[in-house]
C-alpha cells in the first residue's frame, strides 16, 4: 500500500481528507524508477473544483499514454491544511505517488480564471519552489502555465519558466522529448529554456524584454536573443476527432463540482460575441465526428460508472448533428438511471422537446443569456439574440410546462446608457407578462424569474480590449437602477434579482489586462495573506488594495482608461489567428451598433481561416 | 433477487466517509455492469442499503451492503466483476442471495459488531494497561454518561460488551450494535481510560471492524454473511 504524505492525525483533523489521498478510480500509478519524466499537473484551486476540469483530464490521459512519462495531479490545499503544512514543514505533494512536487521535472498549471493567481503562488511556496522564476535553481521543476488566462501571461511572467499558448495536445510531447534530450546531454536549465522557446506556441518570459514609455504604456517588447521568435503563435488541434480524449477519466471519491461524464462535442464558437474571450481564442469552430462522440460517450460511462453525462461546448446548439448525439444518448440512457445534462443550448422548439425528455420540468429551470437588456446594447455586443427570440422561447417553454426562468446579463458594457440598464428589468417584466397571459387553469402557479447580472470585464483578444471598465460606484449604481426598476414593476413578486460583488470584478479587470509590472502586486498580495480570492468567504479586498498601493499599481491606468489602437498591448506579441485588424474593425462596428454575422452565415475574415480547417472550410 | 455484498475497507479508503462510499458503490456497480434494480419515478435510484455506517478513520474486514438485482448472477462471477473495479484498499469478499422478506434487511438485523483496537505508535499509555483492562472487564457494571443533543443519560455498558479478550498488542471486543443499543468502540475505550486513569488523546486508537452480526438462535450471534447463500 502507498504511504500517504499526510499522517492519520492530520487527515482526520481536516475537512474532506479525500482531497489529499489520491487512489481514485482510473488514477494512474507507475513505477517512478521506470519513467524518465515526472509531471505534476496542477489546477490551483480546491480539489473539487480542479477535478471538474476537462483539460487536465485530457492531458493527464495523454501524458500517461507514454511509458516514459508519469503525470500526476496537484490541487491547492484548502485553508485548513495550508497552515498545518507550513507549521509542520510538510512539502506539497502530488496525489498519486504522494511524493514532493519539488522532486518532479515539471510543474504545470492550468490557469482558468484570474482570481486563482495567489493560489499559484501558494502551490509554489508550499512546494518549496522559489516564487520568481529568476530565483530557481537546477533542482527546481520547470514551471509551465497554460489555459485561457495565459493569453495575457504578462501579470504572471515573473513566476513562470514557460507559458504554453494554445491547446496542450499539440506541442507537449515535443517539449518532453526536448527535455529528455537536454537531460541526456547535461544541459543547464537556462539552455533547456532557450531551446524550448523555439518550439511553436511556447513563450519563455525571461527571454523577452519590455520597455515602457513615460506615460506607462509599452514602448517595445522584444526577444533578448535573435534566435527565438518575436511572435508566439497559438497552437490548436485541427483534427479534434482523431486526437487525445480520455476514455477513462479519473473518478473522485468526494462529489466534485462536475460529477459526471463530460463529452466535449466541439471547440470554438461561430457566434463572435464581442465581450467573449473564449469565442475569439478558440476560433475556428472545430466539431468532433458523431461516431467518435458515440464511442467515447459509451466508453466513459462504462469506465467511470457516472450517473450523468453532459455535453460540453461554448454553444451546443451550433453542433451540426446535435439531434444525432442527443437522441443517441437518450436511447442509450433510457432505463439505465443515467441523466443527461444539456448546458449552453439555445431555447427553441427542438431544445425544449429534448429537455422535456431528459429533465423534470417541474423542478428544472430554463436559462437564457441575453447578456444585455436592450436590443441596441445586444447589437453592440453582437449577441445575436433578439427580444422576439427570447419571448418566443420563454412562451414555448411556459406552454410546455416550465415556470422557472433564469436570465443572465452584464452591466457596464461599452456605450451602455440608462435605458439599456432599465431594459434588463423591462425584459424580465415582459417575460412575466407572457407567463400570466396563459389562462390560470393551464399554468403551473406563479412563475419564478431570476435575473442575475455580472459586471463586465474587458478581456484581451476581444474587440472590447480597448474599452474602459466601470468604477465600483458606476457598477453599484447600475445594479441599484436594475433593482429599483424591477421593484417598480407590476410583476416584481415573480422576479428575483442577484448581482455580483464589484470589488472582485475590479481586480479581475486589473489581472486580465495587466502587464508585467502587475506581478509585483500579485506577489505582495500573496505575501500579505491573499489566497483563494475566487471564494467570497476567503477574499479580502483590503489585502489587495494595500498590495496595489505598496507596489504603485492603479486602476486608473489598467482599468479605467480608454486604450487607443496605436498602443502596444501587453499581449500583442501573441497571435491567436483572429487578427488585431479584425478586432479593431469589430470595436468600431460595436460603437456604431452594427452586428457581424456568425461564421456559418458568412465569413467576416477574422483570420481564423489561416488554420486551414474547421468551420472556415465547411462545404 | 435480494443480494448481500460483503466487502473490506483498508488503507487510504478509511478516509472516505459513509455517504461517499455509497456514491462509490453506485458507480462501481455500473462499472461492473451488475444488473441492479432501480426505483420507479422520474429520478430513479439504485435499490441499495448499508448494514451500518463505518466512521471515518476506521478500517474494516467485514462491511455489508444489500442490493436487489434483476437477473441472477453467480457469486463467483459477481465477486470477480465487482472486485475488478475496486480501488486499492477495497475488496469484494462475497456476494450472496438473502431471503426476499423485508425483515432480512441488513440494517434492521445488525445486533453486534466485532472490533480490534490497538494503540497507535507513540500513543500507548505508560502503565500496565493490559492488566487494567482485565480488571476493567471484571467489573459488574460500567457506568458511562451518554450525551445526546438533548440530554445526558447514565448507561451501564457492561452488559453490552458481549465478549472481549486481549490479543498480542490489541484488544478484541464484540459490542452491541444496531438500533437497539449501539456502543462505539471509542466510547468503551473512553470508559476504560477513565477507569485506568490515563487520558486518551485524540487519534490514539487504530480500530478495525472485523464483522457484523445478527441475533441467532439460542442467544448466539450469526454473521450477516452466513444469513445469505452462495449462488452457484
Amino acid at each position: 500500500m502507498r504511504k500517504l504524505a499526510l499522517s492519520d492525525e492530520i487527515l482526520l483533523s481536516i475537512e474532506k481528507p479525500a482531497r489529499y489521498i489520491g487512489n481514485e478510480i482510473n488514477s494512474v500509478m507507475k513505477d517512478k524508477e521506470q519513467v524518465d519524466v515526472r509531471i505534476a499537473f496542477c489546477f490551483p484551486d480546491v480539489y473539487e473544483i480542479g477535478m471538474s476540469h476537462l483539460g487536465i483530464q485530457i492531458l493527464y490521459d495523454m501524458f500517461n499514454q507514454r511509458e516514459d512519462i508519469w503525470c500526476e495531479r496537484v490541487y491547492s490545499p484548502w485553508t485548513d491544511l495550508d497552515p498545518i503544512m507550513r507549521e509542520k514543514k510538510i512539502p506539497l505533494f502530488a496525489l498519486e505517488s504522494q511524493d514532493p512536487v519539488k522532486d518532479f521535472d515539471f510543474l504545470c498549471f492550468t490557469i482558468q480564471y484570474e482570481m486563482c493567481y495567489t493560489n499559484i503562488l501558494q502551490v509554489l511556496d508550499l512546494s518549496n519552489i522559489p516564487l520568481n522564476a529568476s530565483e530557481r535553481s537546477e533542482d527546481d521543476p520547470i514551471v509551465i502555465g497554460g489555459g485561457p488566462c495565459t493569453y495575457n501571461p504578462e501579470p504572471l511572467a515573473d513566476f513562470f519558466d514557460i507559458f504554453y499558448i494554445g491547446e496542450g495536445e499539440t506541442e507537449y510531447f515535443h517539449l518532453m522529448d526536448l527535455y529528455k534530450e537536454c537531460k541526456a546531454k547535461g544541459c543547464s536549465r537556462k539552455e533547456f529554456l532557450h531551446e524550448a522557446a523555439k518550439i511553436p506556441g511556447l513563450y519563455v518570459p525571461s527571454l523577452y524584454e519590455v520597455t515602457y514609455k513615460e506615460d506607462g504604456t509599452i514602448a517595445s517588447f522584444d526577444p533578448v536573443c535573435p534566435d527565438i521568435p518575436s511572435v508566439i503563435e497559438k497552437q490548436i488541434v485541427m483534427d479534434v476527432t482523431d486526437t487525445y480524449y480520455p476514455k477513462a477519466p479519473v473518478v473522485p471519491f468526494i462529489r466534485a463540482t462536475q460529477d459526471r461524464v463530460v463529452l466535449e462535442i466541439q471547440r470554438g464558437c461561430i457566434r463572435g460575441c464581442r465581450f467573449c474571450q473564449a469565442g475569439m481564442l478558440y476560433r475556428p469552430l472545430r466539431e468532433r465526428d458523431l461516431t467518435m462522440l458515440k464511442e467515447y460517450a459509451l466508453a466513459m460511462l462504462k469506465n467511470t460508472g457516472h450517473e450523468e453525462i453532459s455535453l460540453s461546448s461554448l454553444s451546443s446548439s451550433d453542433y451540426s448533428d446535435l439531434a444525432g448525439i442527443v437522441n443517441f444518448l437518450i436511447d442509450h440512457c433510457e432505463g439505465q438511471g443515467i441523466n443527461i445534462s444539456l448546458p449552453s443550448l439555445r431555447i427553441d422548439a427542438f431544445s425544449l422537446d429534448v429537455m422535456s425528455k431528459v429533465q423534470d420540468i417541474k423542478k428544472s429551470s430554463l436559462t437564457f443569456a441575453p447578456e444585455a437588456g436592450s436590443q441596441r446594447m445586444r447589437d453592440v455586443i453582437n449577441k445575436g439574440l433578439t427580444e422576439e427570440d427570447i419571448l418566443k422561447g420563454s412562451g414555448e417553454a411556459f406552454a410546455g410546462g416550465w415556470n422557472k426562468v433564469k436570465l443572465y446579463f452584464m452591466l457596464g458594457l461599452p456605450t451602455e446608457e440608462e435605458e439599456d440598464i432599465k431594459g434588463i428589468a423591462y425584459l424580465a417584466e415582459k417575460i412575466a407578462e407572457n407567463y400570466y397571459e396563459i389562462p390560470k387553469d393551464q399554468r403551473n402557479g406563479k412563475c419564478q424569474i431570476t435575473v442575475s447580472t455580472s459586471f463586465f470585464v474587458p478581456k484581451p483578444f476581444t474587440p472590447f480590449q480597448w474599452a474602459p471598465m466601470n468604477t465600483r460606484e458606476e457598477f453599484l449604481g447600475k445594479a441599484y437602477t436594475v433593482n429599483h426598476t424591477i421593484k417598480d414593476q407590476l410583476n416584481k413578486k415573480s422576479i428575483k434579482y442577484n448581482w455580483h460583488e464589484a470589488d472582485v470584478t475590479l481586480l479581475e479587470g486589473l489581472l486580465a489586462r495587466g502587464d508585467r509590472r502587475v506581478g509585483k502586486a500579485i506577489r505582495k498580495a500573496y505575501e500579505n495573506g491573499a489566497l483563494y480570492d475566487a471564494w467570497s468567504e476567503t477574499f479580502h479586498y483590503d489585502i489587495w488594495e494595500k498590495a496595489m498601493e505598496e507596489t504603485g499599481i492603479s486602476y486608473d491606468f489598467y482599468n479605467f482608461r480608454t486604450r487607443t489602437f496605436d498602443e502596444v498591448l501587453p499581449w500583442d506579441f501573441i497571435h491567436i489567428g483572429v487578427t488585431r485588424k479584425f478586432m479593431e474593425r469589430e470595436w468600431e462596428k460595436a460603437k456604431q451598433g452594427i452586428v457581424t454575422p456568425n461564421c456559418r452565415q458568412s465569413c467576416s475574415g477574422c483570420g481564423g481561416k489561416t488554420y486551414g480547417g474547421g468551420v472556415c472550410y465547411e462545404d | 433477487m435480494k443480494i448481500r455484498v460483503k466487502f473490506s475497507k483498508h488503507g487510504a479508503m478509511k478516509f472516505i466517509g459513509h455517504l461517499d462510499i455509497l456514491r462509490y458503490f453506485q458507480k462501481a456497480i455500473r462499472r461492473a455492469e451488475i444488473p441492479i434494480v432501480f426505483t420507479e419515478g422520474f429520478s430513479p435510484h439504485m435499490v441499495m442499503s448499508f448494514a451500518s455506517p463505518l466512521g471515518v478513520g476506521i478500517e474494516s474486514e467485514g462491511e455489508y451492503m444489500d442490493i436487489e438485482i434483476r437477473e441472477p448472477l453467480s457469486t463467483e462471477e459477481a465477486v470477480r466483476r465487482l472486485d475488478a473495479v475496486m480501488s486499492e484498499g477495497m475488496r469484494i469478499l462475497d456476494f450472496r442471495q438473502i431471503p426476499d422478506e423485508k425483515a432480512s434487511n441488513a440494517m434492521a438485523l445488525v445486533a453486534a459488531a466485532d472490533y480490534r483496537i490497538r494503540f497507535r505508535d507513540g500513543y500507548e499509555p505508560d502503565l500496565d494497561w493490559k492488566k487494567l483492562y482485565t480488571s476493567f472487564l471484571e467489573q459488574p457494571s460500567i457506568s458511562i454518561i451518554k450525551k445526546t443533543k438533548k440530554s445526558e443519560t447514565e448507561l451501564d455498558i457492561r452488559p453490552l460488551i458481549y465478549e472481549s479478550r486481549l490479543e498480542e498488542d490489541s484488544i478484541f471486543v464484540r459490542l452491541s450494535s444496531g438500533s437497539a443499543a449501539n456502543i462505539k468502540p471509542e466510547l468503551m475505550m473512553d470508559a476504560f481510560a477513565a477507569y485506568a486513569g490515563f487520558s486518551l488523546e485524540p487519534f490514539s486508537l487504530m480500530i478495525t471492524r472485523l464483522d457484523l452480526y445478527a441475533d441467532g438462535p439460542n442467544g448466539c450471534f450469526v454473521s450477516l454473511n452466513e444469513l445469505g447463500e452462495k449462488i452457484g
